[in-house]
């Protein structure tokens, strides 16, 4: 909300300078956002009045005009607006007069005639964006007086950034009794004496919606004056409050609105058929609204409607047809009370956001209204006549709020706020705040205002007290609280060890959004079924993602678009499948690199990463766990068929995968290089065992070296786990350490050597218990896999 | 007898002085020294000599082959000096030249902040929770006292999947899950990923926040107010200035902003700070009797206080990074500054 600082000094003026006044607000919980001169900086700007025009003689299109500024002799200024004419009074930039902007008024010749001075439009001075003309002044404005003090431009205009449950701050009054509260001294609410009656004709009020709408005042106000016009103190007060003038009849509502923050509206009465109804929306009823939008009610909206049609959204904003408008002679205004609950969201709902609905969803006082529609029949009447009518008000006192006394308890400010304070200084602080206080025995009964509708449990009660106090002024206590020892899990590898050990081998961690572009989605992950956002905020981040692999990808294309060759990222967080209409948040690792193994160097020649460099990054991973694993080749829609591989953990549970993004979506991607991707699901993979010591063998270990021929297609693996399958115990570990094909190995055929490492805790190996072994091994490899030692 | 010796002696210093590397040095050494040498047979000769006459030219012997005993190890020793000498200089290499290997890369800025704020906390017995980032309108706004149609919800711009899923507005949630599951006294820090529906060049969809709260039977907003100074003087290792004001949350009441001193111009005021001198970095607040209530937790027995905070905020005031949206660009160039 805008305010003027020159307008809520007017209520109530501390003295204290802006500054302070604006530390203040904000050290009470209204923030203020910004401060803003009223208008920029300038000078030499007076009240002048257009005494002669004539023709330039040289320009179409300017005028020679006389203006007075008070002095014998008039000026003579050439001017080029539309509007300007005799008796007509302007802002007059003197010759000398610096204007915003740095811009110098000086003795100038226009096409030949002399001009001195310029006269101004709104625009010229600061005041708005755009004009249209000169800026027009009330002919009652007094010639020569300074443009600046005329029109009060010495004054700031305060942005407050409020938060929901302040809204009886939402008007100049709410703000004044606030900063006198924080100022202890009285403030002067606006004056509001009750206009007289001139006529009786009344236009019926039923409220069908009792509960939504709890009070409803109408009044008619017959002949106003449709060519009077907004005074100019009530339209600039308006500008410095954010509020275009719309003519003075709306011009009034939206003042009284800011004033007091009750929302009022205005019908042209002669647009209501028959009587008012306040009523629940028919189901597909239309109304076109004041801003032109036209909405389609549910039957749930309320709206204020005549014997035919709906006429206004309740609260929130006024329709087309009935609106005022510049032949309007006989209002009907409008000043009611809709409940909270009623108008909450309803703005929203058809995108619309008010200033009445603002308040009416935060909390308008529900006392005000009979002030609030006599303030603004008082404006109306001085500024276009009219006669008055009597107020048809219609009050269900059941449906209205409830002010309920709220008990603190004098032991809760010391255990709450961590003060002590004196009873006197508590019931002073209520009393400041217009609440009524009753003191009890172990504290007080207080029953706060119809404008507050924020105060309805003890902890609402022990804020304001320390917001009075100031939050600042309460003490800070170092942390005294029960501790207890804090664990150090062994079991469970800290997430924290994985990601360094991932830096460590040159992955650097990047964070990607969560939701997707659906299209690669549905590219790299073809069969999981994902989630979509209902309201997404672009198309590329649309769906949760299944893999973190979508992220990373677009990531290391950043990238790569970048000049970056050599693309190393690791990511950790959640994927989201559904399942079963279940969805499921698993907590995942995932990693991507490409390019080359080392960073260019003088040192060795180098060459592109493979599928081992990333087995061997994750086996050292696996090597922090106790997650025993087997790595099986696999097929995935995203990665090379040959190059791919599932991650089985000891009981055949698939823990993630890795591989070679398939060379199709590496094109369609637009990657220049292959691309490796690995993804673990952080559950499975972390568990660490404690360790448990074994013996050491006091006995040398052996190695007997073999080297087989295979088929082309035996795995490693079959190699092993076949030496395996023989369960001798001492054999401790197998070594691959060669794989040849070529000259001397058939086609279709490899050779593997391999290493046996044997070692017992018993006793030193013979050679013929060693052979022994060997043979067995070589006999079972035989039948097994058809695997022949090498000649 | 003794002037052959001398002549030995001489012709064999002579030979050590020619010699040119270790391998002639040991033939001399042998042609002197071995089975065959020169002074060995001159030592075999003595047997033939008078008892009374073997002592004084064993000694005369034995003298001269010490003096070339002597000349020849400090020969060799001189050799190997020369040898090893020359191997270092042989060997010497351009020690400017880069190390062989890989680089080692880094953690991503937020993760760094969020590790340096949880280890804050861990110090003094906060545990870690963690909740789920798809939650339920219920744990989301509802227990949390964010009614439908709050007001409040508007300052959500909420993710959703349906009328009762969305993506978690903030982690303020895993407060009413911890304190679901768990009994008062707790100490929990919740950091994690946290969605709001803008995008501009002030908010990203997803962001990081970290959620802190603590209950026990007395804990007061001055404990509060000493637990939000003491961490940020930590986390910004600086004496900084730290202001608190009312503000609003629907979960919290009495409710707080908290304020620094901007630690870009020191207070002075600049852009950063919008020449107010003070940077809005958190909030907080005692915990609301109503989410007490929601989770049934005695709010006549405990109080507690609550806190939460944007992490990339933290992140930029500490690394001094102007662009948020950098974060999640996922830029090499950016991420490697934080390695």
């Amino acid at each position: 909300m805008q305010i003027s600082e020159a307008w809520l000094r007017e209520l109530v003026n501390p003295p204290v300078t802006t500054e302070e006044l604006v530390e203040q607000l904000t050290m009470a919980g209204l923030e203020v956002d910004s401060v803003e001169p009223a208008a920029s900086e300038f000078s030499g700007v007076v009240v002048g009045e257009v005494v002669g025009l004539e023709q330039h003689s040289n320009a179409d299109k300017l005028k020679v005009c006389q203006v007075s500024i008070g002095d014998k002799e008039p000026l003579q200024i050439v001017c080029g607006a539309n509007n300007v004419r005799v008796g007509l009074k302007i802002p007059t930039a003197l010759v000398g007069a610096l204007l915003p902007g740095d811009f110098k008024i000086n003795k100038s010749k226009l096409r030949g005639e002399l001009s001195l001075g310029m006269l101004c439009s709104e625009k010229e001075l600061g005041l708005t964006a755009d004009a249209d003309g000169l800026m027009e002044l009330s002919a009652e404005a007094p010639v020569g007086t300074d443009i600046r003090e005329y029109l009060s431009l010495n004054d700031s205009i305060i942005e407050l950034d409020l938060t929901p449950n302040r809204a009886d701050c939402l008007s100049v009054e709410g703000v004044a009794r606030e900063v006198a509260v924080l100022n202890k001294m009285e403030w002067s609410p606006i004056e509001v004496t009750p206009v007289e009656i001139m006529h009786d004709s009344v236009i019926n009020v039923t409220v069908e919606a009792e509960e939504e709408c709890p009070r409803y005042l109408g009044r008619l106000i017959k002949n106003v004056n449709p060519n009077a016009e907004t005074p100019l103190w009530m339209q600039e007060s308006l500008r410095r409050s954010g509020v275009r003038s719309l003519g003075p009849i709306v011009d009034v509502t939206n003042y009284v609105l800011l004033e007091l923050g009750q929302p009022l509206h205005a019908f042209d009465a002669e647009k209501i058929t028959g009587s008012i109804t306040v009523r629940a929306s028919h189901k597909n009823e239309e109304l076109a609204l004041l801003n032109d939008q036209k909405v389609k009610l549910d039957g749930f909206s309320l709206v204020i409607a005549d014997d035919k049609d709906a006429l206004a959204l309740a609260g929130v904003m006024g329709g087309e047809a009935s609106s005022v408008t510049e032949e309007t002679e006989n209002i009907f205004l409008e000043c009611a009370f809709f409940t909270p609950i009623c108008i909450a969201g309803k703005a929203r709902q058809f995108g619309l956001h008010t200033d009445s609905s603002h308040r009416f969803e935060r909390g308008v006082d529900f006392t005000l209204q009979e002030r609030a529609i006599e303030r603004a029949t008082q404006l109306i009447i001085e500024i276009t006549d009219g006669s008055v009518g009597p107020i048809t008000e219609v009050t269900n006192n059941k449906a209205l709020p409830q002010r309920l006394p709220v008990n603190l308890r004098r032991q809760r400010i010391e255990k709450v706020l961590g003060i002590k304070m004196s009873d006197g200084e508590i019931s002073e602080i209520f009393e400041r705040l217009s609440m009524q206080v009753e003191v009890l025995s172990d504290g007080w009964r207080i029953t706060p205002p119809g404008c507050r509708f924020d105060i309805s449990i003890e902890a609402d009660l022990l804020e304001e007290v320390g917001r009075i106090y100031g939050y600042n002024n309460l003490p800070n206590s170092s942390l005294l609280m029960r501790s207890e020892l804090g664990k150090a899990e062994e079991a469970i590898l800290p997430l924290e060890r994985i990601q360094d050990l991932l830096v460590d081998r040159g992955y650097q961690e990047a964070i990607t959004y969560s939701f997707v572009d659906e299209a690669i989605q549905k590219s790299i992950a073809p069969n999981d079924e994902f989630i979509c956002l209902k309201n997404p905020i672009s198309s590329e981040l649309s769906v949760m993602r299944t893999t973190l692999w979508g992220g990373l990808l677009n990531a290391a294309l950043y990238n790569t678009k970048r000049q970056q060759s050599r693309v190393r990222l690791f990511e950790t967080g959640l994927r989201f499948i559904k399942n079963n209409n279940e969805t499921i948040q698993q907590k995942m690792v995932s990693g991507l690199l490409l390019g080359n193994i080392n960073p260019e160097g003088w040192a060795e020649k180098n060459r592109k990463v493979d599928f081992f460099d990333l087995k061997g990054d994750l086996e050292a991973l696996f090597h922090l766990t106790d997650c025993k694993v087997q790595f099986v080749a696999t097929n995935h829609p995203a990665l090379h068929p040959g190059q791919s591989a599932d991650i089985l953990n000891a009981e055949g549970k698939k823990v993630g995968l890795l591989g070679m993004l398939h060379p199709t979506l590496e094109k369609e991607l637009g990657f220049e290089t292959q691309v490796y991707l690995f993804e673990l699901d952080q559950n499975l993979v972390f568990n660490r065992k404690i360790p448990k010591f074994e013996v050491l063998s006091k006995f040398p270990s052996v190695r007997r070296d073999m080297a087989l021929i295979v088929k082309e297609k035996v795995q490693i693996d079959d190699i092993i786990n076949c030496i395996k399958s023989c369960k001798e115990d001492i054999i401790k570990d197998i070594l691959v350490f060669d794989i040849y094909r070529g000259e001397g190995v058939e086609r279709g055929y490899k050779s593997v050597a391999l290493g046996l490492i044997m070692q017992d805790v018993d006793q030193t190996q013979t050679e013929p218990e060693i052979d022994a072994i060997f043979t067995k091994v070589l006999e079972r490899l035989n039948i097994d896999i058809k695997a022949k030692l090498r000649d | 007898m003794s002037a052959n010796l001398e002549e030995i002696l001489a012709q064999g210093l002579q030979a050590l002085a020619e010699t040119k590397d270790l391998n002639q040095l040991d033939q001399v050494r042998v042609m002197y020294l071995g089975k065959k040498g020169a002074f060995t047979l001159q030592m075999k000769e003595l047997g033939k000599l008078d008892p009374d006459q073997r002592r004084a030219v064993g000694q005369i012997i034995n003298k001269a082959k010490g003096a070339f005993q002597q000349k020849l190890e400090e020969t060799r020793l001189a050799m190997q000096q020369a040898v090893l000498e020359e191997r270092l200089a042989s060997e010497s290499i351009d020690v400017t030249l880069p190390g062989r290997g890989q680089s080692i890369a880094g953690l991503h800025p937020v993760t760094i902040t969020l590790r340096r704020i949880t280890k804050i906390f861990a110090s003094v017995g906060f545990k870690i929770e963690e909740g789920p980032e798809i939650e339920d309108d219920y744990h989301n706004f509802e227990a949390l006292n964010i009614p439908a149609h709050h007001p409040a919800r508007a300052m959500h711009d909420t993710f959703y999947f349906d009328a009762h899923t969305v993506l978690r507005t903030h982690t303020s949630p895993v407060q009413i899950r911890a304190m679901e599951s768990q009994n008062p006294p707790l100490k929990v820090i919740a950091p994690g990923r946290v969605y709001r529906c803008d995008s501009d060049v002030t908010h990203t969809p997803m962001f990081h926040q970290v959620e802190g709260f603590l209950v026990d039977t007395d804990v007061s907003f001055a404990d509060l107010k000493g637990v939000v100074y003491e961490f940020l003087r930590a986390f910004f290792e600086k004496d900084i200035q730290v202001r608190f004001r009312p503000s609003y949350f629907p979960f919290t009441e009495p409710s707080a902003e908290v304020d620094i001193e901007c630690v870009m111009c020191d207070g002075k005021g600049c852009r950063v700070c919008g020449h107010t001198g003070w940077l809005e970095v958190m909030g907080c607040g005692m915990i609301h009797p109503e989410v007490f209530n929601s989770v049934e937790i005695n709010s006549d027995e405990f109080t507690g206080f609550a806190f939460g905070m944007g992490v990339e905020r933290l992140a930029m005031l500490r690394y001094g990074i102007n662009d948020l949206r950098m974060f999640f660009e996922n830029d090499l160039k950016f991420l490697e500054q934080f390695n």
